[in-house]
């Protein structure tokens, strides 16, 4: 539990916590100080487009999850870049001519969604 | 002595929120929680020293397996009324079946037996010069080429997958062609306009005609110039 690293990380734990407390602060003050005189039509959700009485689930456009699905695919392929750019100077070509190997598989499904035109939106 | 304090806190918003997401009624509140479990886990990989895995987590699944879990939840238009509707009907089939797998599972706890390295063994992914990411480098590009290439071909299927099944050419739809747009050209008047001067002066304006023509084309024109420019 005396990790050098850790100690790197002590700033973002007291950025949660200071960020916790400005959360609660404004929620807790706005409890405490507001005047408060709820109606059902204040009380009701803002909502753009949608309507506040309803279920939360809604048939969506199957065309947004293809392009969240997308993202993920190139999120991971990224994901895999980071660990390989902080230790290219160890590995050498094999790790590198690795490196273009994955990326090119991955560049032949790309030109095939391009192509496809499943990155338009018509 | 903060980071034990840290680890308990962590660990227990994490049950917590796993046993939400087991009990909430609302999947989409499920999913929710399921989020904040990746945040805490993520702390826990960094209290752990897995600094890589941390950063994978909250960017891998808080930024894209969760929002793909919301998509998926919305999607499926469930009626959960409906679907519990025989829940009494085939309650005891489905306690015997859990009881089964409850005791397969207490079966193979039961002869689990920890490696005698296993303890020693805990922290050593923190080593002693490197970073854990740089850890990780040296051996997945070289050490294990097989098995980062076959995880490009999984992702390569995993997108082919999902444009065969989810793309659709709809028919009569218009697409931008961009090429088309951009050289696109004569319909649209450039002129530089000294500055002072007015679009009047320089007959660019068409001269007035009949009222009810005038105030849409003095709007034209002025959208042309500001545009285009």
């Amino acid at each position: 539990m005396t990790q050098p690293l850790l100690a790197d990380y002590f700033p973002i734990l007291v950025f949660l916590v200071i960020a916790g407390g400005i959360a609660a602060a404004m929620v807790g003050g706005s409890l405490l100080v507001a005047r408060q005189k709820p109606n059902p039509e204040k009380l009701s959700a803002y909502e753009c487009g949608f309507e506040p009485f309803d279920d939360t689930r809604r048939r969506f456009d199957v065309r947004f999850y293809l392009v969240a699905i997308l993202f993920i695919i190139f999120d991971l392929e990224v994901a895999f870049l980071f660990p390989w750019a902080v230790s290219l100077g160890g590995i050498g070509w094999f790790g590198f001519l690795s490196m273009v190997a994955f990326l090119g598989v991955l560049t032949v499904g790309f030109v095939y969604e391009w192509r496809k035109g499943a990155l338009d939106w018509e | 002595m903060i980071a034990a304090l840290a680890f308990y806190l962590f660990a227990a918003i994490l049950i917590a929120s796993a046993v939400m997401v087991v009990t909430a009624r609302n999947p989409v509140h499920s999913v929710l929680f399921l989020i904040l479990a990746f945040f805490n886990a993520a702390a826990l990989f960094l209290i752990a020293g897995a600094e890589f895995l941390a950063m994978t987590l909250v960017i891998v699944y808080v930024g894209a397996v969760a929002v793909l879990f919301l998509f998926v939840v919305m999607m499926l238009d469930i009626d959960f009324a409906r679907l519990r509707e025989g829940f009494q009907r085939y309650a005891p089939v489905g306690a015997v079946i859990g009881g089964i797998l409850f005791l397969e599972l207490l079966l193979v706890v039961g002869s689990w037996s920890f490696a005698d390295q296993a303890e020693d063994l805990r922290l050593a992914p923190i080593t002693g010069d490197v970073t854990n990411a740089q850890a990780l480098g040296r051996v997945i590009y070289t050490d294990y080429v097989y098995l980062f290439q076959t995880a490009g071909l999984i992702l390569l299927v995993a997108m082919i997958g999902a444009i065969v099944l989810t793309h659709r050419q709809r028919p009569g739809t218009r697409r931008q062609n961009i090429a088309a747009q951009v050289n696109r050209s004569g319909s649209v008047l450039l002129e530089k306009v000294p500055s002072g001067a007015g679009i009047a002066t320089l007959g660019i304006r068409r001269p007035p005609e009949p009222e009810a023509e005038k105030p849409k084309v003095t709007h034209e024109a002025g959208h042309g110039h500001g545009g285009h420019h």
